[in-house]
């Protein structure tokens, strides 16, 4: 009788959870359409030609995003470029080289402590390293640089978690034929490994798409009338044209600012689909 | 022979690589040390942290901290309000009671929110929130630290959620079963054991939750205002850590000034919170996984 009840009971409460946890789930949900919705309804109507062309303007229909969008392509090819060899040396080093000793777990802690850093805090790094003590200004070399340090951890985490997928007889196969260290590694643990660090890059790289606050403390500039012409031109990327956009009072602006994040949201949706699809792929590969 | 000193040269470059993070976290300490060290030069430690205003752009200048840190506190409070219960919940289901179609298609929508610019967030804040609470709440401002609050929850409750969902997921089945065969529902499984055996992973994702949130800048500094007031009522206007630098930084500072020093201090203040935060978390974490390891 009384272990009817209890389970009676048990049966009840558990229902009552499980419709507080979808009530949950539909929150975060919702959130997700409105926040969706109201941006394509805002921003839609104003992605014409002339939006992918033009440039900033007094008169918000006349406004476009081409020095914003030019200026996100470039500073991510140059942060690829800056970070890349490094953030896959450095993963390279701590799971195939390291001895496991204290300056290597102090490292491991340092990466990780990193990669918790605000990332308005680098803005603040490279404003006086880049732009003040190396004499960049404002360019985008500076802000390259300053990326390249906020993604670094980031890309050494899934390097090191996509080299040891790695399993560890192609290893041990290639040392026994008498390939060095480093031959193996280049020749054989890399190549398995290299869809994993590509899908780690690119997740990334659209976090750093996405940053508007390490560039707005740099100094990044939010009225740039022309594309970027060098690593030493000034630039402007979507996300602070957007917020550039946004803080004016005006709503044609506004709507200007919410065609300027549909385009970064389909950018980012084509890397992530990317990244994905290259995840799937390699998942089916590596099972030997 | 020659094969060894290529070799050799290649373990020197890797380690060099590994060594760029060092540098980083360095220079970042260095620069912020340098430039706080400039502004207590001027102005005293006791006035920074007892102060009660926040105007160095005035003609009166004073700088006292307390007003930025307060507004943070304020808008990470609203954000961990909305967070926390909703993460919890939802890594509770998707851990334990979800069947994994349902897992299948709500991790990745998780992933989304997640993976959305937090410059969108702060538009969505600024021109669908605030409008739609000043409805509900006419006395709300246009900047109001309630909307930045709330959409910063909906921001970081992805990262509670999965952190959480990890914590559980890692919780070894004995658990499980031996609560079962004791006679105990479903309900008395979760909350009587598994919860308290996750505690402490669960608690690590809340102050790593904390952290992000502290450090959270687009959000505020677009929907919560510049308005730097020692005041805990979400209503109006106020201004958090982060848009206080964002705030100096799109205006023209001269290097070198008394103002551009203070962009520095208040990052190194930010520096320092997180930077306790995220250690604890992680010795919790690291602790935590040794228990059940």
């Amino acid at each position: 009788m009384m272990q009817k009840r209890k389970a009676a009971i048990g049966g009840a409460l558990e229902s009552l959870f499980k419709f507080f946890a979808l009530l949950c789930v539909s929150i975060a949900m919702l959130t997700l359409i409105c926040l969706l919705v109201n941006i394509i309804a805002d921003g839609f109507p104003r992605l014409t030609w002339q939006f992918f062309t033009g440039f900033p303007s007094r008169f918000p229909e006349k406004a476009g995003a081409a020095p914003a969008i030019a200026g996100s392509f470039y500073l991510i090819v140059l942060t690829a470029l800056i970070t890349l060899p490094m953030g896959i040396g450095a993963a390279i080093y701590l799971e195939e080289y390291a001895p496991n000793n204290k300056l290597t777990r102090f490292i491991e802690l340092n990466i990780a402590n990193l990669a918790g850093v605000p990332s308005i805090i680098f803005g603040l790094l490279g404003l006086q390293i880049f732009v003040r003590w190396a004499g960049f200004g404002r360019s985008l070399l500076a802000g390259a640089l300053t990326m390249a340090i906020l993604v670094l951890p980031i890309i050494v985490l899934a390097s090191r978690e996509a080299l040891r997928t790695v399993p560890p007889s192609i290893r041990d196969a290639s040392l026994a034929l008498g390939a060095t260290k480093w031959q193996t590694t280049w020749a054989q643990v890399l190549p398995l490994a290299f869809p994993g660090i590509l899908t780690g890059c690119i997740l990334a790289f659209s976090r750093a798409l996405g940053e508007t606050a390490p560039l707005v403390t740099l100094g990044a500039l939010t009225y740039v009338p022309f594309l970027p012409t060098g690593p030493f031109s000034a630039f402007t990327v979507l996300p602070i044209q957007a917020f550039n956009w946004t803080s004016r009072p005006q709503a044609a602006f506004q709507h200007n600012a919410a065609a300027a994040i549909l385009v970064l949201l389909a950018i980012l949706l084509t890397l992530n689909s990317v990244a994905v699809w290259l995840r799937n792929r390699c998942q089916g590969k590596l099972r030997l | 022979m020659r094969q060894r000193f290529v070799e050799k040269i290649i373990h020197g470059l890797l380690f060099g690589c590994a060594c760029v993070s060092i540098l980083a976290s360095l220079g970042i300490v260095l620069v912020l040390a340098v430039e706080s060290v400039l502004f207590f030069k001027k102005v005293s430690l006791w006035e920074f942290l007892t102060a009660k205003e926040w105007t160095p752009l005035f003609v009166d200048k004073h700088f006292g901290i307390m007003p930025l840190v307060c507004g943070t506190l304020v808008t990470s409070l609203i954000a961990m309000l909305v967070a926390l219960p909703i993460g919890l919940t939802i890594a509770i289901y998707l851990s334990e009671f979800a069947s994994s179609k349902l897992r299948k298609t709500l991790k990745p929508t998780l992933e989304i929110l997640a993976g959305i610019p937090t410059i969108v967030y702060g538009y969505f804040a600024l021109v669908f929130v605030t409008p739609f609470l000043q409805k509900l709440l006419p006395s709300l401002s246009t900047f109001n630290a309630l909307s930045a609050g709330l959409v910063m929850g909906i921001m970081i409750l992805p990262l509670v959620a999965s952190l959480s969902e990890d914590a559980l997921h890692t919780l070894p089945g004995s658990l499980r079963d031996a609560s079962f065969a004791l006679g105990a529902t479903r309900m008395q499984m979760v909350f009587r054991v598994l919860v308290p055996a996750g505690f402490g992973g669960i608690v690590a994702s809340f102050i790593l939750a904390v952290s992000r949130a502290v450090g959270e800048t687009m959000i505020v500094a677009i929907a919560a205002g510049q308005q730097p007031r020692l005041t805990l009522d979400p209503r109006g206007p106020i201004q958090t850590m982060t848009a206080y630098i964002v705030q100096i930084s799109l205006g023209d500072t001269p290097h070198g000034t008394l103002e551009y020093h203070t962009i520095f201090v208040v990052g190194a203040t930010l520096f320092v919170m997180t930077l306790a935060m995220n250690s604890i978390s992680l010795r919790i974490r690291e602790r935590f996984r040794n228990t059940y390891a």
